[in-house]
């Protein structure tokens, strides 16, 4: 039965967005967390450490984010834990997003002048002191465009969850989709639904990469 | 304590295989002012910068106030604190104002309350004549006052020994002055310096010693009147003649 394309269609497309907004945000938030363990051990002067993490940095960019997806929820069965899209699509992102973040935060670790260390360490400051007084809130200033333009990404990527069956705003637009049959009108819905999350973001971004333009020049 | 600030003794340093420390053996008693000259990448950075372990070496043994430096260890942290470090660009932390920039390290390290590393912070300010700096930001002084800014910041450590990595390099030919006249009162008040600088006026007024360095070898080094007025080795005649 194909039925019209309501506005009951268009509530239930729009409750959708919650989910992309959860899963973004779980994504982001262990992405920082091991974005920033990555960005540290790459920039680190244990040598096993700055391997392994440059490993890690090169198999997620290496591999499509839906290979990765697929590898986590198949693995989670494997591994003996039960099939939870949330869960495997979360776990994906933030591994994704780990890798990311810690690439984009170990080129702003590295951007910060050498001087910086050398001074800190001359004040005997230890590596934690170090890292969290004098080189990360620099970085961060660096760093602070690139991860809202990096988050625009990621918001984007969650649709891919909706192949591994989590009901965010893509799968969400599929469900209605199969039963109204209206493709343009339902994906374009879900399009501008995107574009509303991402928009301002990207604005942001950009303003910030001028702001920092400005003060670098200055 | 010991009677020597510092000891090296057999020190050499590689960068892969270019040897930038040759054997070198140098005795810094308490209190002695040093100036260390010579052309570029003749050494004499690579050799203040052994002394905080800023730069490893490969063989040799460096004692600072009677603690051998080894590498690695709690030598080494407790070494950076008698030694306060200047460098050529300054390097003051740019997103913390003057006065954070004194007491970050005090209190991180000494464990020094804040109440007591800024009322310490303010003094050496004062000292060093920008009291009225201290709520700014590093961006908003000229190159002069970052420079003693960078000065205060190294003394609030209390450290035994200064060490002057061309502090005057950097900066415009009408600031080299009153950076100097800091040095110079910090130089009256007693303190271990070693300055690597061409400043060789500086030398005359303060230091005990000069030495001269090429190729990563002390070629000579002797008070300062001696130094310059009766230049032993060749290659300093060339050095003295072509600076002055």
């Amino acid at each position: 039965m194909i039925r019209v394309f309501s506005s009951a269609d268009v509530w239930f497309i729009v409750m959708a967005v919650r989910w992309t907004l959860i899963l973004s945000a779980i994504a982001f938030a262990g992405g920082a967390l091991g974005g920033l363990t990555i960005a540290l051990a790459r920039t680190s002067h244990i040598t096993v450490l700055r391997r392994c993490a440059a490993g890690f940095i090169q198999v997620f960019q290496g591999t499509p984010l839906l290979m990765q997806l697929f590898l986590v929820y198949f693995g989670l069965a494997v591994v003996g834990l039960p099939i939870n899209p949330l869960l495997a699509a979360a776990v994906a992102l933030t591994l994704h997003a780990s890798a990311y973040l810690g690439e984009i935060w170990r080129g702003s670790i590295e951007s910060v002048p050498s001087g910086q260390t050398e001074a800190a360490t001359a004040l005997s400051l230890s590596y934690a002191d170090r890292m969290r007084h004098v080189i990360l809130p620099q970085a961060m200033r660096i760093a602070t465009a690139p991860t809202v333009g990096f988050l625009v990404q990621l918001i984007k990527g969650t649709s891919l969850a909706s192949i591994i069956g989590f009901t965010e705003l893509t799968r969400a637009g599929q469900i209605v989709n199969n039963a109204t049959f209206k493709p343009f009108l339902v994906f374009g819905t879900v399009a501008i639904l995107y574009f509303i999350l991402c928009w301002p973001l990207s604005l942001l971004a950009r303003r910030m990469e001028t702001r920092m333009r400005r003060a670098i020049t200055r | 304590m010991s009677e020597h600030a510092i000891i090296m003794r057999g020190v050499n340093k590689f960068y892969s295989a270019f040897h930038a420390l040759v054997d070198i053996n140098l005795t810094v008693a308490r209190g002695e002012r040093i100036v260390i000259c010579g052309p570029s990448g003749s050494g004499k950075s690579t050799l203040i910068r052994t002394i905080n372990q800023l730069e490893t070496i490969q063989s040799g043994t460096i004692t600072v106030d009677g603690v051998e430096l080894t590498a690695g260890g709690d030598n080494v942290a407790k070494v950076r604190q008698d030694v306060g470090m200047v460098f050529q660009s300054f390097n003051l932390f740019p997103h913390l104002t003057v006065l954070e920039n004194c007491v970050l390290a005090p209190m991180k390290t000494r464990k020094t309350p804040r109440a007591e590393a800024e009322a310490t912070a303010r003094k050496f300010l004062e000292r060093v004549r920008i009291p009225e700096q201290a709520e700014k930001y590093p961006a908003q002084l000229s190159g002069g006052q970052q420079q003693r800014v960078a000065i205060a910041r190294a003394l609030c450590m209390k450290p035994r020994i200064m060490l002057f990595d061309e502090p005057t390099s950097a900066l415009d030919p009408e600031m080299v002055k009153e950076v100097l006249d800091t040095m110079i009162d910090l130089a009256r008040e007693g303190m271990t310096m070693i300055c690597v600088t061409h400043e060789m006026d500086f030398a005359r007024a303060v230091a005990d010693r000069v030495i001269f360095m090429d190729k990563g070898v002390i070629v000579e080094e002797n008070a300062p009147a001696e130094f310059f007025d009766n230049p032993r080795n060749e290659r300093l005649q060339n050095f003295l003649g072509q600076i002055t």
